[in-house]
């Protein structure tokens, strides 16, 4: 585009290649955003990476706190349980999620939109809120298995993240997509696991994402549901920085469940390259 | 239409009586059909004929509402689609994104139960899977014949728009099937690729033998591909016949409208063998109509002669189109304005002459001219019929207040009226079709009637109208079966029905 | 197997599942509506609690401070995150991959992180937690979710318009906000709601930075992670739930209604 646009006022020449608003970039109205950002995201990232590397008394640097980790076998567990649950809740979630996104999208309650609505938006009610609600009904139920209250209070609470994106990716896909697997002689069963599931892809790492990283760092529905024996890698995390002295050791933690969750979406993008599906909430 | 129904030893497809409603709006209405082993149908229309829908119940995706169809004089009416051995090949290709060339043609392949010709115990022959070899023989024998023999390991989203449509076919044609649906394939291809796919496609189909069930809109698809042709409007069959026989011969003004450009007028036939139109008397090829009878008339653009010297009808030509291999020209004669196609060209405003062989002219039965409906006698001079009170003049008959009656009105003597107001009734144009010299313009009324009005004036679809008539064109009768029930509407779309 | 039968069996699993996700939900209404102390038992029928409720001090306290905290980091976010929408939907190449890199951070980070590097952060900074520190964390984590909302907008909008507003004589300036703005207006409104939303609902991040600041999620995780469940926490979540249904279905009624229309 070479129209120049030449405004009436002769002192502001705009030139619009160039994308610039009276000398400024377009592109320049991300700063103050982006600075801050980098001032109250970025730099306490290394301030936690240099804490996780020093001494909590002398002050040098020390590898310490990450041996603090590796070197005892009661804190590897914990994290190895919460790895499991965290996996058992994704895939109890799935198990249940999925058949609901197929009977949302199925023809006979297709824009059932109300029904939709009601399965995700309990996911905007606070999980300290459904938790409790939980707590009640484990009671009533007279369930106190520490282990199974947490799994079902997990369940619960991020049903709603998983099923949101298969929803969206099983209503979205091309119905003759469907056909075509059934014209070349896929019965339905055979459908669903040779075209539906595959073509899913996407909604299932998305959904898998939003229940497994939650779950992994979560402290508060073991606070609420379980007791000491069922700490979550996040309750380790949350009691070292509950004391001052601990930070440094806490430092090392966070910062190892920051790489865990950065190899975790670096393989979930790997796996859909880069296409999930979130779909809009409201 | 019991002229569709043929020789039935060697039907693969029949549709008997098939009626597909959704949510209360007939999308195919009681069609017959027979397709005949190794033949190339199209399902010709125009956008929501119900020729898609059609073709989706022969594959099983939808379910008559009423009605069966047959495959190989078996019922598969409620058979699931993966149970058909008929495959489809889809209007926007459907290619699995998840898989590759290769997987999608191997897709319906792998599912396949081939019998070993063994039986078991029990008698029963034994079924086993294609081998991973056979397979892959097979695929690669069906890549070269859509010409894609290097493309196996590529992914589909990759590929040109003329590539899928090839690796669709391919998957389509690899099982083998009984039949080939194919839902406007090529409808989302440029110009070019479209007429080498055309080409393609017609060759194909001579060199597998299968038969092919092919859907479009487009009338130059349908006639240069096919062996037979199904033309439909609103969900029921208009004209089934070869290309040939649909061109030349089309069963009613709908077909010859919508198939190639032509001449469509209103004559009467004088005799077998004459008919007039224009105010001239023309040899023809028709007998069997009444003497003085109304019809419709076809005349091709390329069947009518054209000349400076003399001819039937004098005429004056208003416009001349270069057309690549010929001249297409509009002729205003009186009051019928042509259109011709001829190699030699006139210039606008030249006093020319036309002449027509009896072959050019193809004679169409006009089911109705005259509309009836049922009406109540509301005044010695005033009747309600369609929800509006007409004055009518009263004649020896004389009839009471509540008298059912059965009327009549010309369709060239209603009058429609540009604002609602004006009328006795207030009424939607839904169809109008020019006739040459008139338009005959169909209207629903507000209390779910039809008209049919002959007028010089030209209506839009969706106008809204007043209808008018005058008292003395309203001829008003006793029913015949005196206080019965009688259907309350006569005139009906049967108007359209040839043969 | 019939259609019908298929269809009952359809109709029956999403009646389980619908169950399952209100049931909870519905027994804890039930119960904020019976004085007991213990959980799960019925003491008779009683408004006892609610009355509890809108006399504690420290639950009213906590109600203003929420809401004061989601309406300043909301509508600080809607600007902020407005603008960088903007600025970043007109980079190019990598620039534009390391903003949205920096934009990613606090929405994949666990929250927990987030909460403790931001509380490191603020002792390094000898900025006292309190409300500065809340509004700061509550702006930085909702400002992602604004720019989600709003960069839609922006590819749907005639990349010609901005040009139009100036080739008909609009200073640069004007044109942006004449021109391009109103018709970012929908996504900054929904950008904005999230943001609310998400920081009333936050108190993990807010748990590590809010000093002697107590927001209702904080006071509810107090409550029930430390001083074991008092009872008014059960009309307190009830109200909470009722209320968020409330707003939500009534959302979701309206643009439903406008997405018909149009």
């Amino acid at each position: 585009m070479e129209n120049n646009v030449v405004q009436p006022q002769a002192e502001s020449v705009v030139t619009v290649k160039n994308r610039r608003i009276r000398g400024i970039k377009r592109s320049a109205f991300s700063l103050p955003y982006l600075a801050l950002s980098i001032i109250f995201v970025v730099v306490p990232l290394f301030i936690m990476v240099y804490y996780a590397f020093t001494d909590g008394f002398e002050g040098g640097m020390t590898g310490a706190n990450f041996a603090h980790f590796f070197s005892r076998p009661n804190i590897l567990a914990v994290l190895g349980k919460s790895l499991l649950v965290a996996l058992l809740t994704t895939v109890i979630c799935f198990l249940l999620a999925y058949p609901v996104a197929l009977a949302l999208s199925s023809p006979m309650l297709n824009k059932k939109f109300v029904l939709v609505m009601l399965f995700v938006l309990p996911m905007w009610i606070n999980s300290l809120l459904r938790t409790y609600a939980v707590k009640i009904v484990l009671y009533l139920l007279n369930i106190s298995n520490a282990w199974v209250s947490v799994t079902v209070g997990m369940v619960y609470d991020f049903f709603p993240f998983m099923l949101l994106p298969l929803y969206s990716v099983v209503s979205g896909m091309d119905k003759s997509l469907i056909e075509a697997s059934q014209d070349l002689g896929a019965s339905p069963i055979k459908t669903l696991f040779k075209v539906r599931l595959p073509l899913s892809m996407p909604g299932i790492v998305s959904g898998a994402l939003m229940v497994f990283m939650p779950t992994v760092s979560t402290f508060a529905i073991s606070d609420v549901l379980g007791d000491t024996s069922t700490y979550m890698f996040g309750n380790i995390i949350n009691q070292w920085f509950a004391n001052s002295g601990g930070w440094n050791i806490g430092s090392a933690y966070s910062f190892l469940l920051l790489i865990l969750i950065a190899v975790t979406v670096f393989v979930a993008n790997k796996i859909t390259g880069g296409h999930t599906e979130v779909g809009g909430v409201l | 239409m019991a002229t569709i129904t043929r020789e039935k030893f060697d039907n693969i497809i029949e549709i008997k009586n098939v009626t597909k409603v959704f949510d209360g709006i007939t999308a195919v209405d009681n069609v017959n059909l027979a397709v005949r082993r190794g033949e190339f149908v199209t399902l010709l229309g125009p956008s929501g004929c119900g020729k898609t829908t059609l073709l989706r119940m022969i594959a099983g995706f939808e379910m008559p509402t009423s009605g069966s169809i047959f495959l190989e004089k078996q019922d598969v009416t409620t058979v699931p689609p993966h149970l058909r051995p008929i495959n489809t090949v889809f209007q926007k290709y459907a290619l699995f994104p998840h898989l590759n060339v290769f997987k999608n043609i191997a897709f319906g392949l792998k599912l396949k139960r081939i019998p070993t010709g063994e039986l078991d115990k029990k008698g029963r022959p034994i079924y086993r899977k294609f081998t991973k070899d056979e397979i892959a023989e097979k695929v690669e024998r069906v890549l070269k014949l859509v010409n894609l023999e290097a493309y196996g390991h590529r992914g589909i989203t990759g590929l040109s728009g003329g590539q899928q449509q090839r690796v669709a076919i391919a998957r389509a044609i690899v099982c083998e099937p009984k039949v080939l649906l194919l839902d406007e394939p090529l409808g989302a291809l440029d110009l070019k690729m479209r007429k080498e796919m055309q080409s393609e496609l017609a060759a194909m189909h001579k060199n597998i033998g299968i038969t092919f069930i092919y859907v479009t809109h487009d009338q130059e698809e349908a006639l240069t591909m096919s062996d037979k042709v199904v033309v439909m409007t609103d969900g029921a069959v208009q004209q089934y016949g070869t290309p040939k026989k649909i061109y030349d011969e089309p069963a009613n003004a709908f077909v010859a409208d919508f198939i190639g450009e032509s001449n469509i007028l209103s004559g009467v036939m004088k005799k077998d063998f004459l008919v007039e139109f224009c105010g001239t008397e023309f040899k023809c090829m028709d007998k069997g109509f009444g003497k003085d009878e109304k019809v419709d008339l076809v005349v091709r653009p390329e069947d009518i002669a054209i000349n400076a010297k003399s001819g039937a009808l004098k005429g004056e030509v208003v416009s001349t189109v270069f057309k690549g291999t010929y001249y297409e020209m509009e002729i205003m004669t009186g009051d019928y304005q042509f259109t011709v196609q001829n190699t030699v060209e006139f210039t606008p405003g030249q006093t020319v002459w036309l002449s027509v062989e009896p072959d050019g002219i193809h004679i169409m039965k006009k089911l109705k001219t005259v509309n009836e409906y049922v009406g109540e006698i509301i005044s010695e001079n005033t009747v309600r019929l369609c929800g509006g009170d007409f004055e009518f003049m009263p004649g020896e008959t004389v009839y009471e207040r509540g008298d059912e009656v059965k009327v009549k009105i010309p369709f060239d003597k209603i009058e429609l009226t540009d604002d609602e107001t004006d009328g006795v009734i207030g009424a939607n144009v839904t169809q109008t079709l020019y006739k040459g010299s008139y338009y005959q313009v169909q209207v629903y009324t507000d209390d779910d009637n039809d008209f049919f009005i002959d007028t010089v004036d030209e209506w839009d679809i969706g106008d809204r109208v007043g209808i008018r008539i005058d008292p003395k064109d309203l001829t008003v009768e006793k029913t015949a079966n005196e206080g019965g029930a009688v259907a309350d509407t006569v005139a009906d779309t049967e108007v359209w029905d040839g043969e | 197997m019939s259609k019908n039968v298929k269809n009952g069996l359809i109709w029956a699993f999403v009646g389980v599942m619908l169950a399952f996700m209100y049931i909870p939900i519905i027994i804890l209404i039930v119960f904020s509506f019976t004085d007991a102390k213990a959980l799960g038992v019925w003491e008779g029928f009683s408004f006892e609690l609610y009355r509890d409720l809108f006399t504690n001090a420290s639950i009213l306290g906590a109600f203003k401070n929420s809401m004061i905290l989601a309406l300043v980091s909301a509508l600080l976010a809607t600007a902020l995150g407005t603008t960088a929408a903007i600025g970043i939907f007109h980079m190019r190449k990598w620039k534009k991959s390391a903003a949205n890199f920096v934009a990613n951070i606090t929405m994949e980070n666990a929250e927990i992180v987030t909460g403790v590097t931001f509380m490191m952060f603020f002792l390094a900074l000898r900025l006292p937690y309190g409300w500065v520190t809340l509004i700061i964390a509550h702006t930085m984590i909702t400002t992602p979710y604004v720019i989600l909302s709003v960069t839609p907008k922006l590819s749907q909008l005639n990349p010609n318009l901005y040009e139009a507003g100036l080739d008909l004589g609009a200073s640069p300036m004007r044109s942006m906000f004449t021109v391009i703005i109103p018709q970012l207006i929908p996504g900054m409104i929904s950008g904005f709601v999230m943001a609310f939303a998400l920081s009333l609902d936050d108190f993990i991040v807010s748990k590590f930075v809010n000093g002697s600041v107590e927001t209702i999620p904080v006071y509810l995780y107090n409550a029930l992670a430390k001083r074991g469940a008092d009872p008014t926490l059960r009309a307190l979540s009830s109200l909470l739930f009722v209320v968020i249904l409330a707003i939500l279905v009534a959302l979701n009624v309206v643009s439903a209604k406008r997405r018909k229309k149009t």
